[in-house]
């Protein structure tokens, strides 16, 4: 939490605001470094140094170009302008085509803040609005001055919650961190890293052990390799850089995701928005005994001008962890879970004829509240779908499966990622689990989740403590029998 | 599969729709290659019968094949949720909740009108829900639209 906000950033009167004047800048950052470092050598060279008169047109062209992407940046931030009234919160933009977009205070889910690199080397951040319903890419403020942004972000959380607006943002109970040679390491582990590295390790030995043939297949192939290498190793920064610094906090309204080294995100994924949850195990993370864990998250629409990265909504809820670790996690996202195969949950050995390659990790079970189903070749991939998400259930099988009495049972969240998949199961268990789980899904519906009591904690603390000046958000917290997090792991 | 559920057939008229369908896409290749093969045994060439032969059998196998499709529609009205069973080959049988309906469609393309019938389809909140029932005579098509939506205000529950 950033400091108290001050008076200059409490747009609640109704005025309109601009966003940061340095937004034109961050938006056109890169496209206008581009052209600062290519003009001069334009202007020296010409685009063929033996004519004289390109140099002029060149210049010219360029200096051109630059102009109007300057102007139609600062045109863009001119005409956009935003404020909060009458409930709403409204953004208007567009110089031809106006836009006017207005997202209602109590639709409010979560406030994320995030900050490009350009962004952060500026001062300035992203507020971005996630809400129920459509549109969601087009709800933010880019950008905002960082310490307005974090002012803005507690602001509209607490008038999302009935509260006024000087209410402090809810205290975070921090769960976990990530430390960064953990991070290293998991991304080291990768077979997208392994499998280059070994090729070149293996090309190597085969030089050394037959010179003459070797020699030549390592001049075709040996760039090609240390391309693939290279890419990979920016692939592994950017995921590094992303990463690093993991932290997750538990806040009443949802967990918060503080991340990244040169950009820097700070986000929330409310409770009620999770529809299942992920455990992911690697085939080389699991002697070290590391997971990640994965939410998938309802409507979750990756925009699709992902500038930099910085709207891609986060889905993994921890990058690495020893397992225990995940499993306390786990055990905080879905209360009473069980991730781990009970005995007589694996499929019978007549699967090996329809999924030769994963036989050896198929396997779902289900209880009360949840179904489980684990899939996967290398890595073993175990999907937790709370019942009560369960939008609806598919028992199909095809000539194969039916000729060796099987079946497969699919579970189908919100989400978008994964539905549970019991694949291969015995079918005649598999139609006996389907009326079974229909009947549980309806009676986890009815019964209160313990998200719910999450939400309504919070809606009946801030009822409390309307009027107050400082009241204590974290009351709801207490409230629904739920501890503090006292976690002896933290590091 | 079905477990003790008694699934309602959909209208013969939908049989009916794929029928002509049928027949306006096999009667050209009936004619091209039943017809051609039978001209050419006449004309002396052993071969034309083997193909005349081949042709007809797949006609009566696409048609088999979409008997079964047709005779392997059903569903049924539970008192919590719809139940929609398809497919020869590969069987899928899904079930939705009535309070997950989002959004129910019924469409009728030219065809389908011709022969008073509709597609009623259900939405939930996962793309991935496949609830469809086609060949629902117009009135019925009506009613469960009508019925679903009903019993769907009725138990909506969030996300």
């Amino acid at each position: 939490m950033s400091a108290a906000p001050s008076p200059s950033v409490l747009p609640v009167d109704g005025q309109w605001r601009r966003l940061s004047p340095l937004s034109p800048v961050v938006r056109g950052g890169a496209a206008l470094l581009g052209v600062l470092v290519v003009l001069p050598n334009l202007v020296a060279n010409g685009v063929d140094p033996r004519r004289a008169g390109d140099r002029i047109v060149a210049g010219i062209v360029a200096a051109a170009l630059l102009c109007l992407s300057v102007v139609g940046a600062v045109v863009s931030w001119l005409v956009t302008r935003w404020r909060i009234a009458g409930g709403n919160l409204q953004i208007e933009t567009g110089l031809v085509r106006r836009q006017s977009f207005r997202v209602p205070l109590t639709r409010i889910q979560a406030v994320d803040v995030v900050a490009p690199l350009t962004a952060r080397l500026v001062g300035v951040a992203e507020v971005r609005i996630v809400s129920a319903g459509r549109g969601q890419d087009r709800a933010r403020l880019a950008y905002v001055r960082s310490d307005e942004a974090h002012a803005i972000r507690s602001q509209l959380l607490a008038l999302a919650h009935g509260l006024t607006a000087e209410t402090p943002e809810p205290p975070a109970y921090p769960l976990l961190q990530v430390p960064g040679g953990r991070l290293a390491g998991s991304l080291a582990l990768r077979s997208a890293t392994l499998i280059p590295l070994l090729a070149v390790v293996g090309l190597l030995w085969a030089t050394t052990a037959s010179p003459g043939g070797a020699a030549r297949a390592l001049e075709f192939s040996f760039g090609s390799l240390v391309a693939a290498l290279a890419l990979h190793v920016v692939a592994v920064a950017q995921a590094f850089n992303a990463d690093f610094d993991f932290r997750i906090s538990e806040a009443p309204d949802g967990f918060r995701l503080d991340r990244g080294m040169l950009q820097t995100r700070h986000e929330t994924i409310p409770f009620g928005r999770i529809q299942a949850v992920r455990l992911v195990e690697p085939l080389l993370w699991r002697p070290l005994g590391w997971c990640r864990l994965d939410v998938d998250v309802a409507r979750q629409r990756v925009s699709r001008r992902a500038d930099q990265g910085a709207h891609i909504v986060s889905r993994t809820l921890l990058p690495v962890a020893p397992r225990e670790q995940v499993l306390w996690l786990l055990a905080r996202v879905t209360p009473h879970a069980q991730p781990s195969p009970p005995p007589g949950s694996r499929v019978p050995r007549r699967a090996w004829v329809k999924a030769p390659l994963s036989r050896h990790l198929l396997a779902a079970w289900h209880d009360e509240r949840y179904l489980y189903a684990r899939t996967g070749r290398l890595t073993a991939a175990t999907v937790v779908l709370p019942l009560a998400k369960l939008q609806s259930l598919r028992l199909s099988s095809g000539p194969l499966q039916r000729a060796f009495g099987l079946a497969t049972l699919r579970g189908v969240s919100a989400g978008q990622r994964w539905a549970a998949l019991a694949h291969c199961r015995d079918a005649q268990e598999a139609g006996a689990w389907l009326w079974t789980l229909i009947d549980r899904a309806r009676a986890a519906r009815r019964a209160p989740s313990p998200w719910r009591d999450l939400q309504a904690g919070v809606a009946t603390a801030s009822v409390e403590s309307g009027d107050r000046p400082q009241p204590h958000r974290e009351e709801g917290l207490h409230d629904d029998g739920r501890q503090p997090v006292r976690d002896p792991r933290l590091h | 599969m079905g477990a003790g559920i008694e699934l309602t057939s959909i209208s013969p008229r939908f049989w009916r729709a794929r029928q002509t369908l049928l027949a306006l896409l096999a009667v050209p290749f009936l004619f091209l290659l039943v017809g051609f093969g039978i001209g050419e045994a006449l004309g002396g060439q052993r071969l034309g019968i083997v193909q005349a032969v081949l042709g007809a059998v797949l006609v009566v196998l696409a048609w088999l094949v979409e008997r079964g499709r047709y005779l392997s529609w059903g569903y049924a009205e539970r008192e919590d949720d719809l139940v929609v069973s398809r497919g020869l080959l590969f069987h899928r049988l899904t079930v939705v909740p009535y309070g997950r309906m989002q959004l129910i469609d019924v469409t009728a393309g030219p065809l389908a009108r011709a022969f008073g019938i509709a597609t009623v389809q259900l939405h939930t909140a996962a793309a991935a829900t496949d609830a469809r029932i086609p060949g629902l005579e117009r009135h019925d098509a009506e009613r469960l639209r009508d019925r679903l939506a009903a019993i769907g205000e009725a138990r909506a529950t969030g996300l």
